[in-house]
C-alpha cells in the first residue's frame, strides 16, 4: 500500500463521515433537541 | 432575578473596546481604500513617495479592513455570542483584555511596517515574522479565552453559532502557522520556507482558506446568532446549520488552487480546485437560504428595521458571491476573468457585501445593548448608512465587472494574421472610467461608515457601560 492509497482511502473516509452527519442531522430523532437549541439565541438574555 | 450562582454577570469589557475599535479601524481602513482606489484612476497621487505610493499603501488597505475591521468586529462578536449560548462569563478575563492589547498592537505595527516597505510579499500574509509570532500569541491566547468559555457552559448543547466561530479560530491559527512559515534573515526580513510552485499552493491554499475561515465561518457565526436575534425568531433550520458547517468545512480545504489555474501548478491539482470549489456552491446556498428563511413570517420587519435589512442584504451577498465564486473557478471561465478586475469585484460583493453588512449589522445590534440602551442615537443616520453602503457596493462591483470582463475580451482579441488586435495601454484606457465610478463607490461606503462611527460615538456618549445578568440557569437536554 503507498501514500496514493492512503489518500484515496482518507478521501473515502472524509465524503463517508460527511454523509453520515448528513444522516445524523436529518433522522427525526433529534427534533426536538434540534428545536431547543435553535431558540439558545433568543434566551441568553433577560 | 435572583441568582445563587456567583458568576451573575457577562464579561462585556472587552467586548466595548472591540466593538468601537471594529468601527474605527472600518473607516481607517476603508479610507485607505478609497485612497489606492482614487490612485488608480490619477496616477499622480501616488504623490512620487515609497512610502505613500499603491504597493504599499494596497497591503494597509486589505490588512486594515480584514484583519482590523474585520478582526475586531470578529472578536467582539464571538466574546458576547459564546457567553450569551454558553450562559457563562468569558472565561480567562485578563487573558481576554490582553487579546484586546495585543490584537491592536499587531494592527499598529502592521500601520507602521507596511508604508516603510517591509513584507513578506504574501498576498494577505505580508505581516513580516515578529509580528507574526505577536499575533500567534494573541491568536492562541483567544483560543483559550474561547474554548475556556465552551468549557464552562452552562448549557449542554454548543449552539451552531460557536461551532463557526471555533472552526474560524483554529483554521486560522493553521492558516496562520503554516504559510507564514519562514527563515528569519535579519529583523524584520525573513525568507519563506517553501520554494517555487510548493510556495504558491502553500500562499493559495492560505489565501482561499483566509476567505472562508477569516471571512466566511467567523461571519456565518455572527449571521447564525445576529440574524435570529434581531428576526426575534429562531433559525429556519438547525439540521441545515449543522450540514452548512460540516459541508463548509469539508470542502474549503481544496478549493484554493482554483486562485493557480493555468500556472505550473499540475493540472489535475487545478482541476481538483475547480471541481471542490463548484461543490461548495451547495453548502454555501444552504446557510444563505437558512438564513433567508429565517425571515419568513417576518418580512414585513424590513420596512422599519434597517439593521435587519443589513443583515438579509448582507445575506444577498454571501449568495451572490458564493454563486458567482464557483464560476469563477470553472478554468474556462478564469481564462477570462483571471488577472482583470471582475476578481476585484467579485472580492468585493464579498467583503463589503457580505463581511461588512453583516459586521454593520451585528454592530449596530450589539451596541446600544453593551451601553444599556435599548436602542442606538440616531435610527435615520443607520437608514441613511444602509441606503450609502447599498448603492456604493453596487456600484463598485458593476463597474468592475464591466471593467474586468471588457479588459479580459481585448487581452485575448486576436486578428486574423495572429496577432494581438489591442495594445495593453489600450485596456488600460477602456478601464478608466470604471475605476472612477468604483472610486465613487467607494467613497459611498466609506461615508456611510463615517456615519456610524459618529453614531456609535454618539450611542456610547448617551449610554452606560452596564453590567448584563446571566440568566438563572435553565436546565436544557
Amino acid at each position: 500500500m503507498d501514500i496514493t492509497d492512503l489518500r484515496s482511502i482518507a478521501t473515502v473516509a472524509a465524503l463517508v463521515t460527511f454523509v453520515g452527519i448528513w444522516v445524523w442531522a436529518w433522522s427525526g430523532r433529534h427534533k426536538k433537541d434540534f428545536d431547543e437549541a435553535a431558540r439558545l439565541p433568543l434566551e441568553g438574555d433577560e | 432575578m435572583s441568582n445563587t450562582n456567583v458568576e451573575t454577570f457577562y464579561d462585556d469589557y472587552v467586548i466595548r473596546r472591540f466593538t468601537v475599535m471594529a468601527v474605527v479601524w472600518g473607516v481607517v481602513g476603508m479610507l485607505m481604500g478609497v485612497i489606492i482606489a482614487a490612485q488608480l484612476a490619477f496616477p499622480e497621487l501616488n504623490l512620487g513617495l515609497p512610502w505613500t505610493s499603491f504597493g504599499r499603501l494596497r497591503p494597509l488597505h486589505t490588512n486594515a479592513v480584514i484583519f482590523a475591521f474585520g478582526g475586531c468586529a470578529l472578536f467582539a462578536t464571538s466574546y458576547y455570542v459564546v457567553q450569551r449560548t454558553s450562559q457563562t462569563k468569558l472565561a480567562f478575563p485578563l487573558l481576554a483584555r490582553y487579546t484586546f492589547w495585543g490584537y491592536q498592537a499587531v494592527i499598529v505595527a502592521a500601520a507602521i511596517t507596511l508604508p516603510l516597505g517591509y513584507t513578506q510579499a504574501k498576498e494577505y500574509a505580508e505581516l513580516e515574522w515578529p509580528i507574526d509570532l505577536l499575533l500567534l500569541v494573541v491568536w492562541v491566547m483567544y483560543a483559550i479565552v474561547f474554548f475556556g468559555t465552551i468549557a464552562q457552559r452552562k448549557i449542554k448543547h454548543i449552539y451552531v453559532a460557536n461551532w463557526f466561530y471555533g472552526a474560524f479560530i483554529i483554521v486560522v491559527a493553521l492558516l496562520h502557522i503554516v504559510n507564514s512559515a519562514a527563515i528569519p534573515a535579519e529583523w524584520m526580513k525573513s525568507y519563506s520556507a517553501y520554494a517555487g510552485v510548493q510556495d504558491a499552493m502553500v500562499q493559495w491554499w492560505y489565501g482561499h482558506n483566509a476567505v472562508g475561515f477569516f471571512l466566511t465561518a467567523g461571519f456565518l457565526g455572527m449571521m447564525y446568532y445576529f440574524v435570529p436575534k434581531q428576526a426575534e425568531r429562531p433559525v429556519y433550520s438547525y439540521r441545515l446549520s449543522i450540514v452548512h458547517f460540516w459541508g463548509l468545512i469539508f470542502t474549503y480545504m481544496w478549493a484554493g488552487s482554483h486562485h493557480l489555474h493555468y500556472t505550473a501548478l499540475p493540472d489535475w491539482t487545478q482541476s481538483v480546485g475547480m471541481v471542490l470549489s463548484l461543490i461548495l456552491l451547495a453548502p454555501s446556498w444552504g446557510g444563505m437560504i437558512n438564513g433567508m428563511m429565517t425571515m419568513s413570517g417576518a418580512w414585513h420587519k424590513l420596512r422599519d428595521d434597517p439593521i435587519l435589512r443589513f443583515m438579509i442584504v448582507s445575506l444577498s451577498f454571501y449568495g451572490m458571491s458564493t454563486f458567482e465564486g464557483p464560476m469563477m473557478a470553472i478554468k474556462t471561465v478564469n481564462a477570462l476573468s483571471h488577472y482583470t478586475d471582475w476578481t476585484v469585484g467579485h472580492v468585493h460583493s464579498g467583503a463589503l457585501g457580505w463581511v461588512g453588512f453583516i459586521s454593520m449589522g451585528s454592530l449596530y445590534f450589539l451596541t446600544p445593548r453593551l451601553w444599556g440602551l435599548k436602542q442606538m442615537y440616531s435610527k435615520k443616520a443607520i437608514e441613511l448608512h444602509f441606503w450609502l453602503a447599498t448603492i456604493g457596493v453596487v456600484l463598485y462591483i458593476t463597474a468592475m465587472w464591466i471593467s474586468g470582463v471588457t479588459a479580459g475580451l481585448m487581452w485575448r482579441a486576436i486578428n486574423d494574421d495572429g496577432t494581438l488586435t489591442y495594445t495593453f495601454v489600450e485596456s488600460v484606457k477602456a478601464m478608466h472610467p470604471f475605476y472612477v465610478i468604483r472610486m465613487i463607490g467607494g467613497l459611498m461606503y466609506v461615508t456611510g461608515m463615517i456615519i456610524m462611527l459618529w453614531n456609535v460615538l454618539k450611542t456610547v456618549q448617551m449610554g452606560q457601560a452596564t453590567r448584563a445578568r446571566i440568566p438563572s440557569t435553565v436546565v436544557h437536554a
